[in-house]
């Protein structure tokens, strides 16, 4: 799960890392209050969930109050449109107001799972305010590296090596340090996938504060933090993969022709490939996981229907705890009831593959029926040209 | 003609009262399994259809000898199911449970890696050498004993392969799907390690998906060690990037972890790599058929 800026920044300050001061508004009137309250001088950032807002025109500077209403008029209610939010681009509906630093220098702080190692590792990089990846695939030396263990946390040691590293003065030791092992409380205690502090600025008296903040957290460790689930902001969700959530669907919106309905990620990105291997292009990515119910396999079916860039659709069950008949019958329910106009091209095998082909042939519908999953993308292609 | 598993294997299923544990419990049993023992803390001494249950994993295994658990416990119980059981150094642990928290596998892993114990999962289909032993809740029907091994990061996918096979009259020495998540006991590149030093595996189908770097680590093994033919494919092609595509570790950060990548490091190594997935048992057949029809 994605959260904003702001409230990355205000759970960071709760691990002792330092933040600039600021507050969240939705109303331009407000942003110059809170200018005001911050001493004139702030920047308006836009809080949409993807990076690269600045480029964009979601971030102003302001000298004074007066300056700083015109940046959220400006920036509120604007379509956003960066190099992560793609050619739609996001609405803007709050904006952060925040006091500016005298920057002197900027770095990224960073900590993300490592796979092969089994455990967090801290990474630290002079070129702050640059994507990680555009670093990591021009100098990979440019970055340092730590793996702590998650109970014992990152030691002092570790962050004074890679502070050192970073060629930070002496004087802003004891700070960096701090900020440092804050940010790996945080991402332990919090169960992130991903804690980022990208710029951390170093200011001209020596201060180290957390200029921008980005945490995700982990979906399967929500259930022990009821208070983190409440930051979830559905607006920056696409409105079919909410729909889908609800119904315990994994969907994603792309943006082809073809909807695939599919039981297993595995199998369900493989459908994806064979599409455009066969000359077409995937509307979407759903798994409906292997137990779904005949209602799952309704909501899903009209989920992908909502799409109105589809001109067909392709449904591919490999049956094994999720049998072939339930999924007929969810389908059978579904077509009718929304009145399917649109090709629909069934393949399945496994678990009772004959009752579930009975009963689609019984029910009337214009389904083509697949032989193999070669079958299945070269039918559905065809019905789409 | 098998890794890990055979007909000798006795079978502890952790969480066996459970409706998942319950069902492929008697799934297992069904294809010719031996189901020795079940574990539900809290209802030791009770009998759960024919199969004797037990508090804690010790006491099971000291009661059946059992030798092999499988897992079937939800999410937030998981890690401390798969210590339970390192604990009681059963020598193999499949976890098919999906959904533990990516921090509590990081702090069990350490553990397990320096136990006796063997742990593949979690979030995976589990494991089956054919006409022996399943565990895991893959179609029992759909296997044909033979002498290819199957390794796979996801479940329908796997079922998708080894149908192929079988319907080319293709056996398979045993399957395993090692699962989704980031942190996973058994990687793609142990299971090919396995199945190299096995004599009654002549091929070997990998499949592999975005995200990670596992596949690249068996390219680079299987370069080095593996002469037996290799035929792989990689799901995910199409997935967009930052988007985690159903399993936890199914994402491409930071423009790494590309089914591109994957499959340019696995052509180098001398893998023949299908670009679609409906090719995989033709592939195998074309580099390996001969071999792979063996009895």
């Amino acid at each position: 799960m994605k959260i904003h800026e702001y409230q990355a920044k205000e759970l960071l300050r709760g691990f002792g890392v330092a933040v600039p001061r600021g507050r969240v508004v939705t109303q331009a009137a407000d942003a110059a209050a809170a200018a005001r309250d911050l001493g004139g001088r702030v920047v308006v950032k836009a809080q949409i969930h993807a990076g690269g807002r600045g480029q964009g025109g979601g971030v102003k500077l302001a000298a004074d109050a007066g300056e700083a209403e015109k940046a959220a008029r400006q920036i509120l209610g604007m379509t956003l449109v960066t190099h992560q939010t793609g050619p739609e681009g996001r609405l803007v509906r709050k904006v952060l107001v925040e006091e500016t630093a005298n920057i002197a220098r900027e770095l990224y702080l960073g900590i993300v799972l490592d796979r092969t190692a089994g455990k967090p590792v801290f990474m630290a990089s002079a070129a702050g305010g640059m994507e990680i990846e555009e670093v990591a695939a021009k100098d990979p030396n440019a970055i340092l590296k730590a793996a702590f263990d998650p109970d014992a946390g990152l030691q002092p040691y570790q962050a004074r090596g890679l502070a050192f590293g970073l060629g930070l003065p002496a004087a802003a030791l004891s700070a960096a340090v701090k900020i440092m092992t804050g940010l790996a409380r945080a991402y332990v205690a919090l169960d992130c996938t991903l804690a980022e502090i990208n710029p951390l600025i170093l200011t001209a008296d020596h201060q180290v504060v957390a200029l921008d903040a980005k945490i995700n957290l982990d979906d399967n460790a929500l259930f022990r933090h009821p208070q983190l689930r409440e930051l979830r902001d559905l607006n920056e969700e696409a409105p079919l993969e909410v729909e889908a959530s609800k119904y315990g669907l994994n969907y994603i919106k792309l943006d082809g022709s073809v909807a695939c309905m599919v039981n297993g990620a595995g199998l369900a990105m493989a459908t994806m490939d064979i599409i455009q291997y066969a000359g077409g292009s995937p509307a979407n990515f759903l798994d409906v996981g292997g137990g779904a119910n005949s209602d799952q396999i309704r909501h899903a079916f009209e989920i992908l229907l909502q799409d109105p860039a589809v001109r067909a659709v392709l449904i591919n069950i490999f049956g094994g705890i999720l049998r072939c008949d339930t999924l007929a019958t969810g389908v059978v329910e579904a077509a009718r009831a929304v009145q399917l106009k649109l090709p629909l091209v069934i393949r399945m095998e496994g678990t009772n593959v004959e009752q579930g082909r009975a009963i689609l042939a019984a029910s009337g519908l214009p389904i083509t029926v697949a032989a193999d999953m070669r079958d299945a993308a070269q039918k559905v292609v065809a019905a789409v040209h | 003609m098998s890794i890990l598993v055979d007909r000798n294997t006795r079978l502890l299923v952790q969480g066996i009262t459970g409706r998942e544990g319950s069902f492929h419990a008697r799934m297992c049993r069904e294809y010719g399994t031996q189901v020795v023992a079940g574990v539900t803390p809290g209802k030791g001494g009770s009998v759960h259809e024919a199969t004797p249950v037990f508090d804690t994993v010790r006491q099971a295994v000291a009661a059946t000898g059992a030798n092999v658990s499988v897992i079937f416990v939800p999410p937030p119980f998981a890690a401390d199911a798969i210590l339970e059981a390192a604990d009681a150094a059963l020598p193999l642990i499949v976890c098919i449970t999906e959904g533990i928290p990516a921090l509590d596998m990081a702090r069990a892993w350490p553990f397990v890696r320096s136990s006796r114990s063997r742990l593949i999962g979690p979030n995976c289909p589990g494991i089956i050498t054919p006409g022996q032993c399943k565990i895991g809740i893959m179609p029992g029907a759909i296997h044909l004993p033979g002498r290819v091994g199957i390794v796979s990061r996801s479940g329908t996918l796997t079922y998708e392969a080894v149908h192929q096979l079988t319907q080319l009259g293709i056996g398979q020495s045993t399957a395993i799907g090692i699962g989704g998540d980031p942190i996973i006991g058994t990687t793609h590149r142990d299971a090919i390690e396995l199945f190299n030093q096995d004599a009654d595996t002549d091929a070997i189908v990998m499949i592999g998906e975005i995200g990670g770097s596992g596949e690249e680590e068996a390219a680079a093994y299987i370069q080095q060690h593996v002469r037996k033919p290799v035929v792989g494919f990689i799901a995910g092609q199409t997935a967009p990037p930052g988007r985690r595509m159903g399993h936890a570790g199914a994402i491409i950060s930071g423009g790494k972890g590309t089914a591109a990548e994957k499959m340019a490091a696995m052509r180098a190594a001398g893998i023949h790599v299908c670009q679609s997935p409906a090719d995989i048992g033709a592939t195998l057949a074309e580099h390996a058929g001969a071999l792979a029809r063996r009895a």
